[in-house]
């Protein structure tokens, strides 16, 4: 994946650029210090990824996203906690990161950009290989069980076990679940809560901030919700 | 008052040193620019653009630890759009704190 980063402080394109380099497939092709250099290279270049600066002198992120012809997945890089929501309203941006960045933050936003992509099936995609398999093996009582992807209806965290829910019964596994996270398909499961992963096909429906899957009953967090209306096919 | 540190400058390097010290020289070399261009817009009465250094300058106080200081600085910020001064003295503090940092790392 080909990403840019516009930022006209360089401290704050270093940190990008930095954290780029641990993502596997995630190439930064080039680093300006202002958009309008941004927008003259990327009407010669393909670029997948931008990481946008919205305070910056002349041609404003906000000005630079009006601007371009053909919208590509955006990061937004501000110092303004405010302007997540109104982040939102462009479909193509992807993740708000409020500077200074963290590195788990970014880890987080990579997540959410491999989700974008596979949603819009541009598919060129970044940090973890998607599991081929359909199944997972879960160790309980030193028995390698097999668990389908299809089955698995949701998965909670306990402290520090986690508890799969599938259609037939219900497992507990000491594990975390950021480690599970890794191990499921993007393209089927989704995190809704920071205690909530759920497989979103099988939701039967979302009413105010919470989901129905099978009997249960899962709190959606505000920071979750956006990617997971971003993943249906409304209406 | 709280004193500038180096923790999340050591958790984006990961532990590499060239990496840190490329990342400090810069911020030596961002930050003394800002602060000049704030005091002149500041001195010319210019509290709105002001505030978009004061913004900037705002990353940094975040970079260097200082937590109190992000939070005055947002207030600072947003004061400055609607022509508020108040804040002036305890943020001048923090550039005068961040500066001296800044200035003996080696």
């Amino acid at each position: 994946m080909k990403s840019i980063i516009v930022d006209d402080e360089a401290s704050a394109r270093m940190i990008v650029a930095e954290f780029c380099k641990g993502v596997p497939n995630l190439e930064v092709l080039h680093e300006f210090p202002n958009a309008l250099e941004a927008l003259k290279y990327i009407r010669d270049h393909h670029v997948d990824l931008i990481f946008l600066d919205i305070h910056m002198p002349k041609l404003t992120g906000i000005d630079f996203i009006e601007t371009l012809q053909n919208p590509t997945k955006i990061v937004l890089t501000t110092s303004d906690k405010n302007f997540a929501i109104e982040a939102y309203q462009y479909p193509f941006i992807v993740d708000n990161l409020v500077k200074p960045i963290s590195r788990q933050r970014f880890e987080k936003c990579m997540t959410k950009l491999e989700m974008a992509f596979a949603a819009s099936e541009e598919i060129p995609i970044v940090s973890k290989q998607e599991n081929p398999e359909e199944d997972l093996y879960i160790n309980i009582d030193r028995r390698l069980i097999k668990l389908k992807f299809s089955d698995i209806l949701l998965i909670e965290a306990k402290g520090d076990y986690i508890e799969i829910l599938t259609l037939q019964k219900r497992f507990r596994v000491h594990s975390t679940l950021k480690k599970i996270k890794d191990k499921l398909p993007t393209s089927r499961f989704l995190q809704i809560h920071r205690s909530y992963i759920i497989n979103f096909t099988q939701i039967i429906d979302i009413q105010d901030n919470s989901v129905l899957i099978e009997k249960s009953v899962i709190p959606i967090s505000r920071s979750n919700r956006p990617e997971l209306m971003q993943r249906l096919n409304l209406l | 008052m709280e004193r500038p540190n180096l923790d999340y400058i050591k958790e984006i390097s990961g532990g590499n040193e060239e990496f840190e010290k490329r990342f400090l020289t810069i911020i030596q070399n961002e930050f003394p620019k800002e602060k000049t261009e704030y005091i002149t817009q500041m001195d010319g009465d210019n509290l709105e653009e002001s505030a978009t250094i004061v913004h900037k300058i705002k990353h940094k106080l975040g970079i260097l630890g200082l937590h109190e200081g992000y939070r005055l600085a947002i207030k600072y910020e947003e004061d400055l759009k609607y022509g508020d001064t108040k804040l002036k003295d305890e943020f001048n503090e923090i550039l005068t704190s961040v500066e001296e940092i800044i200035s003996n790392i080696a």
